[in-house]
């Protein structure tokens, strides 16, 4: 890949409404994205093999649990400072900030939220250095859309719980050494149970043959009669709206990142169609191009608008899980449009790995299902607006 | 041991560059700076690694106005312990090394860092001055610098080689490519900088013994001439006549 250009698009002068720490902690994240990742990155994705190495390095410059308290390792952030950091690792790859941002919101949070106090300084801080890999156990062969369908259990046995069942499409899963893991108990509800790696009818088998996130790591979580002590319960939340709390806080990681792949495909297509000419002008003299960027440009500068505010209303505690819904579903469309229209002004060179358009793309097409599809993010507006669920249908025999 | 780096602003290198007041004044309207890059990449962090391996503190020290602040914390999230700005336009050198040297003076510093130069003026002239006005050996583009008590041995880059020097603290030195690798921020220290002291004092009484008179820019880089592959000659004229490097 050629040299990372990378500047951010800032139409509405957004970087005013930015303290200078959160400006800090976007220049330093881009560094390091732009030292360690962008030359290695696009070799990673086709040989479809997972930098482990930059976990250590996501530790480092505090990328894991970036508003975790101090006292657990962190670095105590805001929330808009979290959505920073996840818009420049997904500048670069969606992959790479999935890594960052399950560790984060679906490991990390869970323990500081819902774990106990002895649970907490167990894990956070070698999760906040990067010396452990963390995943989430939710989704299940047969229940994606429908988690609170899930099968896999645990039985109490006295002195340890009894867990089986199985997991999948879990990223981070073959390398992680803890998973957080949702199952249901005898009575029906969901509880989280952190499962250590090496635990004995524990396994994690990767899935291959991936076109998206081909630089991220996904396995499976395989469960047999593994007995899990007691202690590794998270006492403090239960029910599926412990998991759905876990994935807001991803999801809104996730409105922040996509708007950064956004940004990252528009800046490309800006620069290449300033460069490349036909008939004897650059190609951004044309209407035709010109259109595509006017649009790219205006709705990137909407998706910014929505997501700073969103950041605010999360620093106040104020912000809803449909309001998360809603900028999670539209920031990965429009990135995923753009990446399209990006992909054309950059012409054939668009769909080679010189640029990161296509990568981007193909990313995207991943980010677009996980953490709730785009439908269902409908489906959440739909009800949070008329006051009625539409997610269930009763099929007439 | 003290040390104290000196730590200016430049503007970003993608900044566009635009004059006012009839060319006298540089216009910052929509500038984004950065610390400069010999100051942050070279100085402070070779500062900081000899504080982590003798101990000590590293102070940073910025003629300069509020709007400096932002640079300043991000010398402070590197891993400067404290820092000190010195409420003036920096507009002259004689000026700026006089406010260094006087707070130095009043604080005792082993070694006094300046980066080689700033990347906007490419004056290089403060660290010279300080280390007179301090009455001190001043050393100049360093590229590497090992302490041992109070013995410093440092290699300057020269044409053609490098020339090694010795020399005893107290001094100054300026820092070239080579002193150190740049390092990034974390987050744990962009947190940290927010409680590190920043002391704002006044400017000691000296007048600006330069002033600006007028900016202009470099002439705008002409079109590309393409040669046929096997023009040589024509090459060889073109060079010689007009680019005029051969």
């Amino acid at each position: 890949m050629a040299t990372d250009q990378y500047t951010h698009p800032d139409y509405y002068n957004m970087d005013d409404l930015l303290s200078e720490e959160h400006k800090l902690v976007r220049d330093a994240a881009r560094a390091w994205v732009k030292e360690n990742v962008s030359p290695i990155i696009e070799d990673y994705y086709e040989r479809a093999d997972f930098p482990v190495h930059l976990v250590k390095g996501l530790g480092e410059i505090g990328a894991l649990g970036p508003y975790i308290p101090a006292e657990y390792g962190g670095p105590g952030l805001d929330q808009i400072s979290y959505g920073l950091i996840m818009q420049e690792l997904e500048r670069c790859d969606s992959g790479l900030r999935s890594t960052s941002s399950v560790q984060s919101s679906l490991v990390m949070y869970p323990i500081w939220k819902y774990g106990n106090e002895e649970q907490k300084k167990k894990w956070l801080p070698k999760l906040a250095s990067g010396e452990f890999l963390g995943c989430f156990g939710l989704t299940e062969p047969d229940h994606g859309s429908n988690p609170g369908g899930m099968i896999t259990n645990f039985k109490d046995k006295g002195d340890h719980y009894l867990l089986n069942g199985a997991k999948m499409w879990i990223s981070n899963a073959p390398l992680a050494d803890v998973a957080v893991v949702w199952a249901k108990d005898e009575s029906g509800r969901i509880h989280g149970l952190v499962v250590e790696k090496g635990m004995e009818g524990f396994s994690a088998p990767e899935m291959h043959g991936k076109h998206s996130l081909r630089a991220s790591i996904t396995g499976e979580l395989i469960f047999v009669d593994v007995k899990v002590p007691k202690e590794n319960l998270l006492p403090n939340k239960s029910g599926l709206g412990a998991p759905l709390g876990c994935l807001d806080s991803a999801r809104f990681g996730i409105a922040w990142g996509a708007l950064g792949a956004a940004m990252d495909c528009y800046d490309q297509a800006l620069r290449y169609s300033k460069e490349r000419t036909q008939f004897d002008v650059p190609i951004g003299a044309f209407q035709l191009t010109q259109k595509k960027l006017a649009e790219m440009i205006t709705e990137i500068t909407k998706a910014q608008l929505l997501t700073f505010r969103l950041g605010q209303l999360r620093n106040e505690g104020k912000a809803t899980s449909a309001q998360i819904s809603m900028a999670k579903r539209n920031n990965v469309e429009i990135a995923l449009n753009i990446a399209r229209e990006a992909r054309q002004i950059l012409g054939a060179m668009g769909i080679t790995n010189e640029f990161s358009v296509m990568r981007h793309m193909a990313n995207l097409e991943s980010v677009v299902t996980y953490e709730g599809t785009h439908d269902i993010h409908l489906l959440i507006t739909g009800m949070d607006v008329t006051g009625i669920p539409a997610f269930k249908r009763d099929i007439p025999q | 041991m003290k040390f104290l780096v000196c730590i200016s602003k430049a503007p970003d290198t993608t900044s566009k560059i635009e004059f006012t007041d009839g060319d006298t004044k540089f216009n910052e309207a929509g500038v984004q700076y950065i610390v400069n890059p010999y100051d942050e990449w070279y100085a402070l962090v070779r500062a900081l690694e000899l504080k982590e391996s003798l101990g000590g503190s590293v102070t940073t020290i910025t003629v300069g106005e509020v709007g400096d602040e932002s640079i300043i914390r991000k010398a402070l999230a590197i891993g400067a312990d404290n820092a000190v700005r010195v409420n003036a336009e920096a507009n002259d050198a004689y000026f700026t090394a006089f406010q260094i040297a006087e707070y130095a003076k009043a604080n005792g510093f082993d070694i006094v860092f300046t980066g080689k130069e700033t990347i906007n003026y490419n004056g290089s002239q403060v660290g010279g001055m300080v280390a007179e006005m301090l009455n001190q050996p001043f050393v100049s583009l360093a590229s590497k610098l090992e302490l041992n008590g109070g013995a410093a041995t440092i290699n300057r880059e020269m044409t053609g080689g490098v020339e090694v020097v010795e020399v005893n603290t107290p001094f100054v030195v300026s820092s070239a490519k080579g002193m150190a690798e740049q390092r990034i921020p974390n987050m744990r220290g962009i947190m940290a900088a927010r409680t590190k002291p920043l002391e704002v004092i006044e400017p000691a009484a000296c007048e600006d013994l330069t002033s600006f008179a007028t900016y202009s820019l470099p002439e705008a880089k002409s079109a590309c001439k393409y040669v046929e592959a096997d023009n040589i000659a024509e090459l060889v004229n073109l060079l010689h006549t007009e680019a005029k490097v051969i």
